[in-house]
């Protein structure tokens, strides 16, 4: 065995280890540890993506002394190592960019404890990417769901409470619906790793023995963490969580947090219940319909919002609604479509909570339409920064949601029945999507006019080098991610393979 | 030829034009109307008795209301009915032929004696098969320690200072000593006794029922036993914050570098060298002691730190 294939197994327990240590240490030494932290994971995730790609094929890794249907497992492909790479990066910079912003608005007391949840919330990500065990996600699934929990209600002002009491509820109700689903699961195979889970799942369909309860499992699998991600009916979450919590909470829970289950959901999918057997049971149609409303919805919601946080946090409801939609076409080039978008989207999302809080310190901490008039004079690397966001999601060529839009839309034909609604609710949204965010990059760049409210003074403070250096690093990733989507299209095509 | 329009203020155009411009809303009355005035920097105004009936009179939030309550019970019954639905079709209880009574049951059955050392085959499964789910459960109890502190801990530097000042009075510190012999008595009695059962469930674990968990939670109860007799003044000299943190620290370190030690070995197929000892024995089955006692550590100060917390005045 190389020594290349420990690095899945060092990057989780580093990243938890990091955040134990953290909770003796001072505010500072916490951050500095966990930029470090997280910079290590990620080159450790770098390492083992390579040694995928360069041996061409996935791997178990025995988490003990005990083989695979008694003791743990995670697993290592090139899907996985592309996704933790890149989570990798989007955590970085996210953390990297709120710096000045979470000095502030946290307690000086309580900072060490911001940086144990964004630690823990790394590792619970890690092991949701490589996991190999049922019950190993929902563990981390917990830690996922408390450590959100916290990087919401750390800053302890008005409507953050409620936004965590209600991020908390819904949560925990996409959480309890998944632990029913893998009990059942566990009762009718006998299994809780993925491997011989899915084998068992097999030998079922072949045979029709429970096929009820399999039904159902899938159902409630798919509800749960699609509750957790804010699929669309079930979205009213998100706007409050993602438009009140920090600017590195909102990076973090809107472009990982919702990324990791659906990323977990997609692996459930295919090592365990199998994406054919969702076919057949016209599972995905549902999926997809929800999928499709949230396109829309998310958009029409987004259009009527004034306060332009609540505007991208609804921007996120459409977006995860193309994500499900694609896992929702039933094919496995929509699958790919719907993973390339996760990366688009938490590159493109995090960009803009981050440069937009370059456009908010210009204009007295104001989050309406109105005060942001001419923001982007006053700050042009976050007004550049946050246009490149908005023509990203809007889907402009030679950015990350343009290539993701393009393999939707190929994807689509493929399915003969679903290409027309498709194709059309596409249009639909991609307008919707221009009407929000042009509307607000035409007002970052007009005039001010006389009869607007003065802004503060402190309004001429220049932005942090952390907060610059994240948006050209932000854009850098956007421009690599829509100028060669080959090569990252190829890995999730082959790692996609590897799954099964 | 283009024709001159009079009005030019009711024009589409000038709609169009002001909504871009951010002065207008598009949907004023749409689905988060009623919501609209609570923004971040207010705080939460809970209505009066008055205020709320107002609100109800608006015809069409009254019916939406309505019809909230019943697809709510619907939808509940939908869901509960699915399940029961499920629960008729699964595999029958104590069945000997269901699908869980496979190869794994069977392994940890038959030889988690040999392999783990641990006569208790529940503690050999989830500290030694299946350890990693295990230390991400006792993070879970970390974490959710950390959230309460983040919550709760009053630190003197926010910027309510009525908030602040109001707690301080009403602190629990300020009634104390406490005097009550007959709960003093009696918890000089019970306390030792409390406090040597979960250490023995503790250090059972491997052999008998019990474990971390359970010992640890009984260890905590034994703890705010005392507290509630004797007040905070007796019980900082046994038990202050900074002896929480360091507490929590060694063990949880202690068990994230024992089990990376034996993550390590096992998938790399190398000998860990643990001695398994002679099953039985209260020093044998490898780690599982040592685990055991930090988890148990973990749990009663977790559970301490949770009580204080809620209480008025802190640790």
């Amino acid at each position: 065995m190389s020594f290349v294939q420990n690095f899945p197994f060092f990057s989780i327990i580093l990243a938890m280890f990091s955040g134990i240590i953290s909770s003796v240490l001072s505010g500072k030494k916490a951050r500095n540890l966990t930029l470090m932290m997280i910079a290590v994971t990620t080159a450790l995730s770098a390492g083992t993506l390579m040694f995928c790609l360069k041996t061409g094929e996935s791997y178990t890794y025995m988490m003990g002394h005990f083989p695979a249907p008694w003791g743990n497992e995670i697993r290592a492909g090139v899907l996985e190592g592309v996704t933790a790479v890149l989570f990798g990066i989007v955590m970085f910079l996210s953390v990297t960019g709120g710096l000045d912003h979470t000095a502030r608005d946290v307690e000086e007391s309580k900072q060490n404890l911001f940086y144990i949840m964004i630690d823990l919330m790394l590792s619970s990500l890690l092991a949701l990417i490589y996991t190999n065990d049922l019950f190993t996600a929902y563990v981390f699934v917990e830690i996922n769901t408390i450590a959100g929990c916290g990087l919401i209600m750390i800053r302890q002002k008005g409507r953050n409470l409620s936004a965590a009491i209600r991020y908390m509820v819904m949560s925990q109700l996409g959480s309890g619906l998944f632990l029913i689903g893998l009990t059942l699961l566990y009762d009718v195979t006998g299994h809780l790793l993925m491997s011989p889970a899915k084998e068992s799942v097999e030998l079922l369909v072949a045979t029709g023995r429970y096929r009820i309860p399999l039904l159902v499992i899938m159902a409630v699998i798919s509800v749960g963490l699609a509750i957790k991600s804010g699929l669309y009916p079930f979205h009213y979450w998100i706007p409050d969580t993602y438009g009140y919590a920090t600017p590195t909470g909102s990076a973090v829970l809107s472009g990982l947090v919702s990324k990791g289950y659906i990323f977990l959901l997609i692996k459930i999918f295919y090592r365990v219940l199998g994406y054919d057997n969702l076919v057949g049971t016209h599972m995905v149609n549902v999926l997809y319909l929800f999928g499709v409303c949230g396109m829309i919805m998310g958009s029409v919601h987004a259009i009527s919002e004034t306060d332009t946080r609540r505007m991208i946090a609804y921007s996120s409801v459409a977006q995860i609604g193309y994500i499900y939609m694609g896992i929702g076409l039933g094919t496995t080039a929509g699958m790919v479509a719907s993973v390339f978008h996760i990366f688009a989207h938490s590159a493109t999302k995090a960009l803009l909570f981050i440069s937009a809080v370059g456009l908010y310190e210009v204009s007295g901490d104001r989050k309406d339409f109105v005060s942001l008039r001419g923001a982007a004079f006053r700050n042009p690397l976050a007004g550049i920064g946050f246009s490149i966001g908005a023509l990203s999601m809007v889907g402009f060529p030679m950015l990350s949601g343009f290539i993701s839009k393009l393999l939707f839309a190929t994807s689509a034909l493929d399915s003969p029945e679903k290409m027309m609604p498709t194709l059309i609710v596409l249009a639909v949204s991609t307008l919707l999507n221009a009407v929000y965010f042009l509307r607000l990059v035409i007002t970052l760049y007009s005039r001010r006019r006389p009869e607007d409210k003065p802004l503060p003074k402190q309004t001429t403070v220049r932005s942090s080098w952390a907060l610059r250096l994240a948006i050209i690093c932000f854009i850098g990733l956007n421009l690599v991610l829509g100028m060669s989507s080959q090569p990252i299209v190829q890995a999730i095509t082959d790692g996609l393979a590897m799954f099964d | 030829m283009s024709r001159k329009r009079d009005n030019y203020e009711e024009s589409r155009w000038r709609k169009f034009k002001s909504w871009l411009d951010g002065e207008t809303d598009l949907l004023e009355h749409g689905m988060d109307a009623h919501e609209a005035v609570m923004r971040e920097e207010d705080p939460i105004i809970v209505p009066a008795h008055g205020e709320g009936k107002e609100i109800l009179k608006s015809k069409g939030i009254w019916r939406f209301k309505q019809f909230y309550k019943v697809m709510s019970v619907v939808l509940c019954l939908g869901v509960i009915l699915t399940l029961l639905w499920t629960v008729a079709a699964l595999p029958p209880r104590g069945d000997a032929n269901n699908p869980d009574n496979n190869e794994v049951a069977a392994r940890y059955i038959e030889r988690g004696l040999q392999e783990t050392g641990a006569v208790n085959i529940v503690t050999g499964m989830i500290l030694d098969y299946r350890a990693f789910d295990t230390f991400g459960e006792s993070c879970v109890l970390f974490i959710g320690s950390c959230c309460v502190l983040l919550l709760l801990r009053l630190d003197g530097n926010s910027e309510d200072k009525e908030l602040e000042k109001m707690v301080a009075e009403t602190n629990d510190r300020h009634f104390e000593p406490k005097n009550d012999i007959i709960l003093q008595k009696c918890s000089c009695v019970l306390v030792p006794v409390i406090l040597m059962f979960g250490i023995y469930i503790v250090l059972n674990g491997h052999l008998s029922p019990g474990g971390g968990f359970s010992g640890g939670a009984v260890l905590g109860a034994g703890l705010i036993l005392y507290l509630n007799a004797f007040g905070y003044k007796r019980m900082g000299k046994l038990f202050t914050e900074k002896l929480y943190k360091r507490t929590t620290l060694c063990a949880l370190t202690f068990y994230c570098l024992a089990k990376s030690y034996s993550f390590f070995t096992g998938a790399n197929h190398l000998e860990s060298g643990i001695p398994l000892g002679t099953p039985g024995a209260i020093l044998s089955s490898g780690l599982i002691l040592p685990l055991n006692i930090c988890v148990g550590l973990v749990v009663a100060c977790t559970m301490y730190t949770f009580y204080t917390l809620f209480r008025k005045g802190g640790m």
